[in-house]
């Protein structure tokens, strides 16, 4: 993406711009499953269950996660590589146990009975939920790419980089909010 | 006179224009080295548009191959097919004892559904808006490039492997999907619903789920392009009613193509991972499936929430080249400039709020059915607005009457024609004569499909000498035109009539029907129609492909003496688009016969006293 166009009287940042508007898209499509429960759901046959305690956990994960992003941000404007180094890692790992949380949430479900074939309310769950983990696993993709060029560029070379960093972080915080919106929604219409 | 002001107009550019040395390093032209990175994996956006387009013609001459072959077995139901089995196999069966070919029913299915997918979503929504708003975006607004380039590249492979994929199914042994272009659960949710459900099935939806990505990509693109690369001078107001329309679709496909992504994963689930979202008592041969709870009609919500914006998706790019195409030909401003924008985006808006209107006769509600109603039947004032200014910029013009502008003044005609029986079909009572009758049929093939390729066509015959620094043959353009529109009317006109009367759409064979069968010679006459119609679009394809080597060349940088700023950019394209500077925008663009001069392209700066915007 070296040779993006780019001119001079730029109004916005064209990538972050971009960045906004496949958020817009991933967000209808989040839109599009809600509606599709909510008018499922009024058509009854749904079977109501309490949402394992996990999820809870994989909250305040996700606060955590978009906490230590934005702290790490601003390494780079201070020029502390150690610290901006040390934050990614600590996402990384706090994002992979996001991931583990959900997978226990989901065996949890289905020690108790509510499984993927069964009615359609734990179908819907386990889609919106694992809808959701693959646009995690996309986030973690991007953080082992910031990884790499923060271990391998010293910190001042790349003036850019902070731009493309921040890119990252502001997926981080959609994907995080994204979550907290799932959540509450599954936690008040069951 | 015409060389004079094209030479000031290049003194113009290079004085006053705008420097953005774009060519002070060479970076642009690194990867236009060899052949494959030229003409294969480009990112000229020039280029990019051209491989949008004729991947386009080749999809639109298999999809309309398969509608010939269809209209054979329903206007010529006794006369044997044999001889296309040499191309179709085993989809003719062969009658032992009299000879007679017959189409096998499933493959009638499939081919009805393969059309209409190929037509909708390859031809007039790639075809169409991947071309023209890949060429005219940067070329209109004095940009060098798209915003990626890349991702650019990206759209149009991404389209190219969804077309490889829906190709591969054509020669499946099982034959590809055969549900219809909105592929309704059980028959896309159940492999064994219908032999096309299985693996054809599975291939239609990959093969629409890497189109969605292209579609995405390619939006997110012009979109950013459009509020970021503008040059200096072209505010949003300035820019010619072409890059309104696609800028407005492209929010459209941006906001409607992810819900058909969604209805798309509710399917995958559904088809492989054992759930019911969209199954409910279902019984296959005579057999109860286990799978129950979902609901059928919820998949009909998710895929007509896209349905309906797709249909603006593929119209609203076609008003946009015709509005340009006639204010050029014309000789005249386009009336009501702002008027015309406010009205694409009010339909850009209510498009997204008049699904339900396929889905009356679906089960829903009636009293819901009602909002519906009142919103779609007000679609058809800013539509209204639109077709009132085209008839006024018309109206006192100096015409130039050749190939482009007809197509121009043909899309508003088809569109007239279709968009009045779309007012009938709003209506929930009315429909339920003519929901799933060939009325249906025959509205949305002439104010979608004719009109929006119409559309396509006067965008092609007009902006062809850019494309390709030569002219496209007018006489052979004429004759496609008016062969065009006659058997385009002749074909459709009567489908009204057979839909009104209640035949229904969808049907292999109306044999067996007693009330359906005095419609046999007009069925006829429709085939022949149809059969006419596609022979004048081999005239066109043959004139497209002898032009590029032998058309007239284009000896001026702008022949059509149009005002928008890619008629400044050099004959011969380059990368990067204009040699120099960038053109300084000063004027909106449609300053046609004003102050005694024929046109004032927009990079002439104001006289005093004169006002730019309208
Ligand atoms: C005045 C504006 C229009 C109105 C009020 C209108 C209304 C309708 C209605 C109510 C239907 C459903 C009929 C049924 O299935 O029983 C319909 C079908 C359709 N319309 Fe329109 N329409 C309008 C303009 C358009 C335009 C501009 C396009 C495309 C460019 C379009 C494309 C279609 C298509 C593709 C279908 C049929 C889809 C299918 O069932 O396969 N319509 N229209
Ligand atoms: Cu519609």
């Amino acid at each position: 993406m070296n040779n993006t166009m780019t001119n001079k009287r730029n109004l916005i940042d064209a990538q972050k711009f971009a960045l906004y508007a496949a958020m817009a898209s991933i967000s209808m499509m989040f839109a599009a499953f809600l509606s599709a429960y909510i008018v499922k759901q009024a058509s009854g046959n749904w079977l109501e269950f309490s949402l394992p305690s996990t999820f809870y956990l994989s909250t305040v994960l996700v606060l955590l996660i978009s906490a230590v992003l934005h702290k790490t941000k601003s390494f780079i404007n201070t020029l502390e590589s150690g610290l901006y180094k040390s934050g990614i890692v600590v996402a990384l790992v706090l994002s992979i146990l996001f991931i583990i949380s959900q997978y226990t949430s989901w065996n949890t479900l289905v020690d108790r009975g509510v499984d993927l074939k069964g009615n359609v309310s734990g179908s819907f769950l386990y889609l919106i939920t694992g809808i959701h983990v693959l646009d995690v696993i996309g986030g973690v993709v991007a953080l082992i790419i910031s990884a790499v060029y923060a271990f391998i560029f010293p910190i001042h070379t790349h003036p850019e980089k902070g731009q493309k960093f921040d890119l990252v972080v502001n997926y981080w915080h959609f994907v995080d909010v994204l979550w907290i919106v799932l959540f509450l929604f599954l936690m008040f219409y069951k | 006179m015409a060389n004079t002001t094209i030479y000031e107009e290049d003194v113009l550019i290079k004085e006053q224009g705008f420097n953005d040395h774009f060519h002070d390093h060479h970076h642009g032209d690194k990867y236009q080295t060899n052949f494959i990175f030229h003409y294969v994996f480009s990112m000229d956006h020039k280029i990019i548009a051209r491989q949008f387009l004729i991947t386009g013609m080749i999809w639109a001459i298999i999809g309309a191959a398969m509608s010939v072959v269809f209209r054979m077995q329903l206007g010529f139901p006794e006369e044997s097919l044999a001889w296309i089995k040499p191309f179709l196999g085993k989809w003719i069966e062969i009658d032992p004892t009299t000879g007679m070919g017959k189409l096998v029913p499933e493959f009638y299915y499939a081919l009805v559904t393969m059309h209409g997918t190929i037509i909708v979503f390859f031809v007039l929504t790639a075809g169409l808006s991947g071309t023209f708003s890949n060429l005219l975006i940067p070329l209109q607004l004095g940009a060098r490039d798209m915003a990626s380039p890349f991702l650019n590249m990206l759209s149009y492979w991404f389209f190219f492997l969804a077309g490889i994929i829906m190709f591969y199914s054509l020669f499946l042994s099982t034959g590809p999907f055969s549900g219809g272009w909105v592929a309704y659960p059980p028959l896309s949710a159940l492999p064994q619903a219908s032999s096309g459900s299985g693996t054809g099935m599975t291939l239609w939806i990959m093969s629409l789920t890497f189109f969605v990505v292209s579609v995405l990509l390619g939006g997110i693109n012009y979109i950013t392009t459009v509020l970021n690369l503008r040059t200096k001078g072209m505010t949003l107001w300035r820019m010619p009613l072409t890059i309104w329309a696609f800028f407005v679709t492209a929010i459209l496909g941006l906001l409607s193509f992810p819900v058909l992504a969604s209805g798309f994963f509710m399917l995958i689930f559904d088809r492989s991972l054992g759930t019911s979202f969209f199954l409910s008592e279902i019984f296959i041969e005579g057999q109860a499936l286990d799978r129950v709870g979902g609901s059928p009609i919820l998949f009909q919500h998710l895929f007509w929430f896209l349905g309906h914006p797709e249909v603006y998706i593929i119209i609203l790019p076609a008003m946009g080249l015709v509005s340009e195409v006639m204010s050029v030909h014309a000789r005249k401003p386009i009336f009501g400039y702002r008027a015309m924008v406010y009205s694409i985006m009010a339909i850009g808006f209510l498009s997204f709020i008049v699904w339900a209107h396929h889905m009356f006769m679906s089960g829903v509600n009636p009293f819901l059915s009602n909002f519906f109603v009142v919103f779609t039947l007000i679609i058809a004032v800013p539509s209204a607005v639109k077709v009132f200014n085209w008839i006024t910029t018309l109206y006192g013009g100096n015409l130039r009457l050749n190939t482009p502008m007809l197509f121009a003044i043909g899309f508003v005609s088809m569109f007239i024609s279709g968009g009045l029986t779309g007012i009938f079909l709003g209506n929930s009572a009315i429909d339920i004569q003519l929901h799933d009758t060939y009325f249906v049929v025959a509205h949305f093939h002439i104010v979608m499909g004719v009109a929006a390729m119409f559309g396509m066509f006067a965008g092609i015959y007009h902006w062809y000498p850019k494309m390709y620094g030569r002219f496209m043959n007018e006489t052979l353009g004429k004759i496609h035109f008016w062969g065009t529109i006659i058997s385009a009317y002749a074909i459709f006109w009567p489908m009204h009539y057979i839909g009104m009367a209640g035949v229904p759409r969808r049907y292999f064979s109306f044999e067996s029907f007693d009330a359906f069968k005095h419609f046999a010679d007009l069925n006829k006459f429709i085939t022949i129609f149809a059969i006419i119609s596609f022979a004048l679009q081999l005239v066109f394809v043959i004139n497209f492909f002898y032009s590029i080597w032998y058309g007239k060349k284009m000896k001026t940088k702008n022949p059509w003496g149009a005002n928008s700023l890619e008629w400044t950019t050099p004959i011969e394209p380059i990368h990067g688009n204009w040699p120099g500077n960038l053109p300084v925008v000063h004027r909106w663009p449609y300053d046609y016969s004003k102050d005694e001069r024929e046109f004032i392209p927009q990079h002439i700066p104001l006289k005093e006293g004169e006002i730019g915007d309208h």
